[in-house]
């Protein structure tokens, strides 16, 4: 403790890069956006308007009808990761699991492969083989007599949100996998061996042991789902382009923020309903994060071993 | 005895599943690949036939070589991949050993402040951000990208890093302080080399998103010399959305460096993840 009076100025070289770009780059432009958002254009430079962007956001027909149906469908597209992504993500897991299963490297590596490529390639891909053009999607339902469900379900209204979101979880049912297979590898075999000796064997022992013990990592999948599925974009924009067409059925927070923020066709970008619109996302992923922090993480029950 | 006569059938069903979702997870790529090599009129005819002596085609990579400067999009995701890792690793370590490290006032502040980054997607911040990089003058530089990405990865990095750096033994680091090694010596020769494994991982994770990212090259990076191979990709196919040889060329070039850093790190991949480094 001699060097207490000393000023330990390594610590505050240690920290300061990190701390500087991180305070610059990510938390003062977040604020900024914030602030932004009680802005707009005056006669000169911007103006303060306090909530009235809101109330435009909010109250303005034009403006609410497209929030709210860019909310609802991302909730939309929310609800689609966890019913489908999550139940096919912790089967696959509870399968590779098995200790004497072969190959099960190989598989892991090739199920992950979607998840590395970018939503551009993912996007195009996909319209091309779901493309009635091309044929490939028409011909393969053709093949096992099922011709008749084909129809052009990007191009359709009431199909095409649903639709990215399956491509989506295509390309994300990785990442469960991943998380889930690594929890249920930290399970103990003493565990399983106790519960062996009660009887409790395959599918029971998955419900009844495992799936308990996984509820944290389940959590946490869910969590990591929702805020990457409300600042969504780039599949949206990549498959269906700035409109998220066809007629904005498929428009989420994340298009609608770029459309508004950077404009489109002829209609100029407007920064400070953007920041309007950023900030109403925000909320929302404050209000799902909070929600999880509070109301289901300390709920659940954890198990030491 | 019931159990171990159903094995083999429980096996064989658990082998279909697998080779069922490893089919739906590989046929688009395996369908773009394959037609890319394919002349105009064999690509619509027999979209899922492997390329022959008379169907093969190069003419869409001609039509991308010619066209679009893919070479000049993947150098440019190259630096802005490989330097803005190289600060996340670097800055994300001191920062964290600093943590992880000293106790000083403000620790847990400090730790949860940089831990905030980690559940609020900096996109949020996109307005503000595209302000600041015109005023200083960075937009359309691979510098925005590489500051962006350098500030989204951090959060994490830090998180993991310091985990694993409190697991260094103490004794290892008092030992350099006794022989004279300043704290900065200890950060780099001792501490660093022992954390590798966990830079391995940080930089595995941060590496995919910051080359597949779209949002920040459209908004701070869109002039044709500083064009990432995503946005690149993106925009080369938006105008040659009826050349289908060129498009499924294109798409084919995007998938291979991917692929390859892929094939490379998969392993350390995913042991990055099924060794809990997030939870």
């Amino acid at each position: 403790m001699t060097d207490r009076p000393r000023r330990r100025w390594h610590i505050a070289v240690f920290l300061a890069p990190a701390v500087l770009v991180y305070t610059a780059i990510m938390i003062i432009p977040l604020f900024d956006t914030l602030r932004l958002a009680l802005f707009n254009k005056g006669d000169d430079g911007a103006v303060f308007v306090g909530l009235r962007n809101f109330a435009t956001l909010f109250g303005d027909p034009n403006w609410s009808r497209q929030f709210w149906n860019a909310l609802i469908n991302n909730c939309w597209f929310f609800v689609i990761h966890m019913l489908v992504q999550n139940p096919i993500g912790i089967a696959l897991a509870a399968i590779l699991s098995n200790p004497r299963l072969r190959f099960a490297g190989l598989y892991r590596t090739a199920i992950f492969v979607p998840t590395i490529l970018s939503f551009v390639i993912v996007g195009f891909a996909w319209k091309l083989i779901l493309s009635p053009i091309w044929g490939i999607a028409p011909n393969m339902l053709d093949a096992v007599g099922l011709k008749s469900l084909f129809s052009p379900w990007l191009g359709k209204e009431s199909s095409a949100l649903t639709t990215l979101a399956l491509i989506s979880v295509w390309q994300f049912v990785g990442i469960p996998m991943m998380l889930i297979y690594a929890a249920l590898l930290s399970i103990p075999d003493e565990v399983l061996e106790a519960a062996e000796c009660d009887g409790i064997t395959g599918w029971a022992a998955f419900w009844k042991i495992k799936l308990p013990l996984i509820l944290p990592s389940i959590g946490i999948i869910s969590i990591l789902t929702f805020v990457a599925n409300f600042n969504a974009f780039d599949l949206i924009y990549a498959a269906q382009g700035t409109l998220a067409g066809p007629d904005f059925s498929s428009d989420i927070l994340g298009t609608f923020l770029y459309r508004t923020f950077f404009g489109f066709q002829l209609q100029l970008g407007d920064p400070y309903m953007g920041s309007a619109i950023a900030s109403a996302m925000f909320g929302v992923i404050l209000i799902g994060v909070c929600l999880y922090l509070f109301g289901i993480q300390t709920r659940i029950r954890r198990y030491q071993f | 005895m019931s159990t171990a006569r159903s094995h083999p059938l429980n096996t064989a069903a658990a082998h279909a599943a697998l080779i069922i979702y490893t089919l739906i997870a590989l046929f688009p790529v395996f369908v773009i690949v394959v037609n890319s090599f394919k002349a105009r009129k064999a690509i619509f005819r027999e979209p899922l036939a492997l390329p022959d002596a008379e169907s093969f085609s190069l003419i869409g990579y001609q039509t991308v070589m010619k066209q679009g400067d893919f070479f000049g999009y993947f150098q440019n995701s190259m630096i802005v991949t490989v330097v803005a890792l190289f600060f996340i690793l670097l800055f994300g370590a001191m920062a964290a050993f600093a943590l992880a490290e000293y106790r000083f006032k403000g620790n847990t502040l400090m730790g949860l402040y940089l831990a905030l980054g980690i559940m609020i997607p900096i996109r949020i911040g996109t307005v503000a951000i595209l302000q600041m990089m015109v005023a200083t003058g960075l937009v359309n530089t691979l510098w925005a990208l590489i500051l962006v990405y350098t500030a989204q990865g951090l959060p994490l990095a830090v998180f993991i890093l310091s985990e694993f750096m409190r697991q260094v033994s103490d004794d290892l680091k008092n030992a350099g302080r006794i022989d004279g090694l300043s704290e900065y010596a200890i950060f780099f020769r001792l501490v660093l080399p022992l954390v590798r494994p966990a830079m391995a991982t940080v930089a595995v994770f941060n590496m995919i998103p910051i080359w597949n990212d779209l949002w920040f090259p459209l908004i701070l990076a869109p002039a044709e010399e500083v064009k990432t191979l995503t946005l690149g990709s993106q925009v080369f196919i938006g105008q040659f959305v009826t050349d289908w040889n060129a498009v499924l060329s294109a798409l084919s070039l995007a998938i291979l460096p991917v692929m390859v850093l892929y094939v490379i790190f998969s392993r350390q991949l995913i042991r990055g993840i099924t060794s809990g480094a997030v939870k």
